[in-house]
């Protein structure tokens, strides 16, 4: 896979770091035990485009959101995440 | 020496005043320059050449290329032998030697064959029906026997002597095969100036050129190949990648490929490498990968003397090697005409063309039945004559449908089968994309679908196999992909004149070749395998509905050759069998790679010392001239220990634990992670990473520091100082000061931007030495300058800039020893220089280096946690530092470490533990039972995370988390250790076994 970093240009994959689901929330302190345990263990498993962190690790080491699709692996899209709807 | 008894007095590609000796199975013959070991052994007349895989039939050369089923052999012996070398592909060189495979005793007497006679009791599915169903302790002990037999040739024992390396590529055009489809997509993708690389897997270009008769602009194909490469490799642009196999497709149009660089001698010469691993990025794909024959699945289709009516004209063309005397011909296209008019030209037999087609009319018949060729159509070859070797075929009369015409079997004598079951496209490439092949009627085979990548099928490798078609084609895709790439108009260089046999009639496909009565011999789909069309009935009978359980049950296309002249005959079948197209059938996902990759091209140069980077301290120098053993901790290679002359290492050990305690050592502790944390919001991020408070702590002063995941249990620990109101230096353990690294970064631009805090790794930017025993601040008062170094000044955790031998240093008031002890940092550079330093002021008090060892049972004996404590499961509570916990303040961990799961008081919790005897060892990783001769199953109170002797105390102790923790305090265990059957009676005792009342930090 070819991530284009928003500030390092398409770099191979093996330069990023996998970071999770970007559409995860962490939970305000108060939510409570069982809103907790979701953001800690739960996630969803979709088959197509996905949301996801990556961290340019090798690169610049900004977290970045990814858009891939699970199915075929492309890259729809990559942006910086300070600012991306999540 | 036999003679090559089956050589041609002329043509060919081989050179005959270049005669090479080579041996198989410990016979000597001879062979020319430009044969491959197939070749060499047709010219000498070797027909067995294997026994097969499940039935030890026997087996001969089949093919002409990566495809071969059969002719799979050991090559080169000791740590070069590679097994399952398919002969096809091996070039011949001087000395060569190779062994057959499944075979024992010999190929010429196998034991094996028996399985053949049995064939109808080892149905697919049998092994695992017999050996894995109910009371399948069975396959445990039939299995070594049943892998023996099978037999899939045998791994070299010794280490590969040879090197292996990778490198990577990046160009515009990726051209995959040099056939006439390549070498004229390269051509025009050249001229635009585009980088372009051309790769085949052949040590010569021109594909099928080379193989067979044909003419363009004027000159012999394989003429017209050499002038063509011959340009090519004058373009500055172009990089030429012979005997180079483009194995995989993979994400963002990356491709793997491997470049054989010395297969073809008997020893790589100096500086080279035996094989290269390229990881090459294109921009545009062009796969000429050509098409691979088909066989046509009749009985007894397998045996020496049948093969691929391509590979029989290819040896006569390409090496002058005549694989048979008497030929018959058995097709249903008119492709293998071209076989029966090359043989011919040979001096070959040809018995009969006997093509299943009712009539035969095409450009290529016409002009084998003017030689005088036997054209029998409306029959098919339905079997064969013969025990170890082709005598004879069995032909049947069959109808314009397909079917037997009448149950008549005729004989026609001869030792030279030329089947054609028409010709599959190598799609592999383009399947590997995730593109899905689809089926074409016309030609009766899986073509390209839709791309998935920026690659594009030209020539064969998509169906299209006149010549005309094949050049046209590639001329096309190279200036296409080469515009695509910002090189070119895209305009289309002109095709030149060609001539290659005139056009064909429509093929007809015909799975299974019907078998009339009394018709013997099993009719084999997947050769190599030894999958029979009797297999997939089975298969479909028993209710496999999908191609990719079909492969799984009968084993189709599961061998070395990935079913390159198998899938197609099997799916077939298969459709046949469920009335169902071959579209609707489909095919199983072909995957990488293409053909066989040694591990070693995948390894490369990261063997042994450099299988992963090594990481040395600043002060590594100094330790190394100073008798230092070394261990390795993680990527860090560490002072384990310096051992006098004469000095067991536990005494070593010893002795400079009691150096600390009882006056004075020196370490290096360069390998913490160090990380500099910088803002406005720097005290607020770190009481929201860490569980305990850091925004109280004044500036000058360090803190322990315990943090947490957010399910609750302990990350990482470290200290951590406070610089300045908006500065912070943050240390963490050495195996996670990356992970750390991470994790701070992850929460300041996820979780919460809006903290005004910038984090940099420092590690590596600082040299770390640790001060430690009752001498340590008189020594650290000797050799710096600028700092008061007082207790009043640098009280226990307080932190001081100063000068250390006029090198700015910052010392800290910490202690892993327990000691009173400091750890100075100085710049990486000034590591060794402050070292010295300290080991010079230190001399007049009897200072000595210590080693990792030495630091690990102080900390033991001190009962500080490192990973073996912090091991992913253990709360802040099971290390007994519940106090540290802030009940003020949110932070990472907070909300989920209450869980009841987290707080159940029957947790294991850290305790100390010495043994009863006070002699004993105890060791890491033991259980912990409470009585070690109750019968199994036996609760597991907890298990040993630390031990070793304790130099200070003179008896073994550890660590170790049990159930209760030291609730249990006073009680005698048991340390069981099964695997030495061992157990030891131990008594929980505090964890901290040394100055539990802190006393010595403080003076
Ligand atoms: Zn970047």
């Amino acid at each position: 896979m070819l991530i284009r970093c928003p500030w390092c240009g398409e770099r191979d994959h093996a330069e990023y770091f996998y970071g999770g689901d970007a559409t995860v929330k962490r939970p305000a302190e108060n939510a409570g035990v069982q809103a907790w345990n979701d953001y800690v263990y739960l996630r969803d498993n979709p088959k197509g485009p996905h949301r996801e962190l990556w961290q340019h690790q090798a690169g610049c080491r900004e977290w970045l959101v990814v858009t891939r699709d699970t199915l075929t692996h492309d890259i729809l899209g990559v942006e910086p995440v300070k600012g991306a709807a999540r | 020496m036999s003679g090559q008894t089956h050589r041609l007095a002329s043509g060919g590609e081989i050179d005959r005043a270049r005669p090479l000796g080579f041996s198989f199975d410990g016979r000597a013959y001879q062979g020319y320059a430009g044969d491959t070991l197939a070749s060499a052994l047709i010219a000498n007349g070797v027909r067995l050449v294997g026994r097969s895989f499940k039935y030890h039939r026997p087996r001969g050369i089949y093919s002409i290329g990566p495809e071969e089923p059969n002719a799979l052999v050991r090559l080169r012996q000791g740590g070069r032998a590679e097994p399952n070398t398919r002969a096809t592909v091996a070039e011949l060189y001087d000395g060569l030697a190779a062994e057959s495979q499944h075979r024992w005793p010999s190929l010429g007497l196998d034991i094996g064959w028996v399985n053949d006679l049995l064939g109808p009791f080892i149905p697919s599915g049998f092994y695992y029906k017999t050996f894995m169903g109910p009371g399948r302790g069975a396959w445990m002990v039939y299995e070594k026997y049943i892998r023996k037999a099978a037999g899939l040739g045998t791994a070299a024992r010794e280490p590969d002597p040879d090197r292996y390396e990778k490198r990577a590529l990046w160009c515009d055009v990726l051209v995959v095969g040099g056939g006439p489809a390549g070498i004229a997509a390269a051509l025009a993708t050249a001229e635009t100036g585009a980088r372009v690389v051309l790769a085949d897997e052949r040590a010569s270009f021109g594909g099928a050129l080379r193989r067979e008769r044909m003419t363009i602009g004027g000159l012999a194909g394989r003429d017209w190949a050499g002038n063509s490469i011959d340009a090519l490799a004058a373009r500055g642009n172009v990089t030429l990648l012979p005997r180079t196999t483009v194995f995989g497709y993979y994400d963002g149009n990356g491709l793997g490929a491997v470049e054989r660089v010395q297969d073809h001698v008997p020893t790589p010469g100096e500086y080279l490498p035996r094989q290269r691993l390229w990881n090459i990025r294109a921009r545009r794909v062009v796969l000429a990968t050509g098409a691979i024959e088909q066989p046509l699945v009749f009985a007894g289709n397998d045996k020496p003397g049948v093969m691929l009516a391509s590979a029989a004209r290819g040896y006569v063309n390409q090496y002058a090697a005549r694989p048979g005397t008497r030929a018959v011909i058995a097709t249903g296209n008119d492709d293998a005409y071209r076989t029966a008019i090359d043989l011919a030209l040979a001096g070959v037999e040809v018995v009969a063309v006997v093509d299943h087609r009712p009539a035969a009319d095409g450009a290529l018949p016409r002009a084998a039945r003017a030689r005088g060729i036997d054209v029998v159509t409306g029959h098919a070859v339905v079997g064969t004559i013969g025990m170890m070797d082709v005598a004879a075929v069995e032909i049947a009369r069959i109808d314009p449908q397909g079917a037997l015409a009448d149950g008549a079997a005729r004989q026609l004598a001869c030792d030279l089968v030329c089947a054609s079951g028409g010709w599959q496209p190598a799609v592999h490439l383009h399947s590997h994309t995730g593109a899905k092949p689809v089926f074409d009627d016309t030609i009766n085979a899986f073509v390209p679908g839709p791309s998935r990548q920026a690659e594009l099928s030209v020539g064969a490798a998509r169906g299209a196999f006149a010549l005309a078609d094949c050049l046209a084609d590639g001329l096309r895709a190279g200036a296409e992909a080469a515009k695509a790439t910002g090189h070119g108009s895209g305009a289309v260089p002109p095709t030149p004149a060609c001539e290659d046999g005139g056009v064909q009639a429509p093929a007809r496909a015909l799975w299974p070749v019907p078998r009339p009565p009394g018709v013997r011999g099993k009719a084999f789909v997947d050769i190599q395998d030894d999958v029979t069309d009797k297999d997939v009935a089975l298969a479909h009978r028993e209710g496999y509905v999908s191609v990719e359980h079909l492969k799984r049950y009968t084993t189709l296309g599961m061998g070395t050759d990935q079913g390159k002249i198998s899938n197609l005959a099997g799916h077939a079948i298969m459709a046949g069998l469920r009335g169902q197209s071959m579209q609707q059938v489909g095919t199983t996902t072909f995957r990488p790679p293409y053909t066989p990759v040694a591990f070693a091209a995948f390894a490369g140069r990261e063997l042994g010392r450099h299988y992963q980077p090594i990481r040395r301290t600043p002060t590594h120098a100094w330790h190394e001239a100073n008798g230092a053993t070394f261990i390795e901790a993680g990527l860090w290679v560490r002072p384990q220990v310096y051992m006098r002359g004469g000095e067991q290492m536990g005494d070593a050990i010893a002795r400079e634990v009691r150096a600390v305690r009882g006056n004075l050592g020196i370490c290096d502790v360069s390998t913490l992670g160090k990380i500099d944390v910088q803002g406005p919001d720097a005290a607020k991020f770190l009481d929201r990473v860490y569980c305990n408070t850091f925004s109280t702590l004044p500036a000058g002063r360090a803190r322990y520091g315990l943090m947490l995941r957010e399910d609750g249990i302990v990350m990482d620990d470290g200290t951590t100082s406070r610089l300045s109101e908006h500065r912070f230096f943050m240390t963490t353990t050495t195996a996670n000061a990356g992970k750390v690294m991470t994790h701070l970064e992850y929460y300041l631009s996820v979780v919460w931007p809006e903290l005004k805090v910038q984090v940099a790794s420092v590690t590596e930017q600082w040299a770390g030495i640790a001060v430690a025993g009752p001498k340590s601040r008189e020594l650290l008062q000797r050799a710096m300058t600028g700092v008061d170094l007082s207790n009043e000044a640098l009280p226990f955790m307080g932190v001081r800039d100063g000068l250390l031998a006029g090198i700015p240093a910052r010392v800290f008031r910490i202690s892993f020893s327990g000691e009173l002890a400091y750890e100075v940092n100085v710049p990486s550079d000034f590591g060794v220089a402050a070292w010295e330093a300290l080991m010079a002021a230190g001399n007049p008090l009897d200072a000595v280096p210590y080693g990792l060892e030495a630091m690990g049972v102080m900390r033991i004996e001190k009962g500080h946690v490192v990973g073996s404590e912090l091991d992913g499961r253990t709360t802040p509570g099971d290390l007994n530092m519940d106090r540290l916990v802030s009940k003020k303040k949110d932070f990472i961990g907070r909300q989920l470490m209450g869980r009841p799961g987290l707080v159940d008081p029957k947790r294991k919790r850290l305790v100390g533990l010495v043994p009863v005897d006070g002699r004993t060892r105890i060791r890491a990783g033991a259980q912990i039972v409470a009585d070690p001769r109750a019968p199994a199953p036996v609760e597991m109170l907890g298990h040993v995370t630390s031990a070793c002797p304790s130099a200070s105390l003179n008896h073994p102790i550890a660590l170790a988390l049990v159930s209760g923790g030291l609730e249990r305090k006073g009680q005698t265990l048991h340390a069981a250790f099964p695997l030495r059957n061992e157990s030891v009676a131990v008594k929980v005792v505090d964890p901290v076994f040394v100055d539990p009342e802190g006393k010595r930090l403080h003076g």
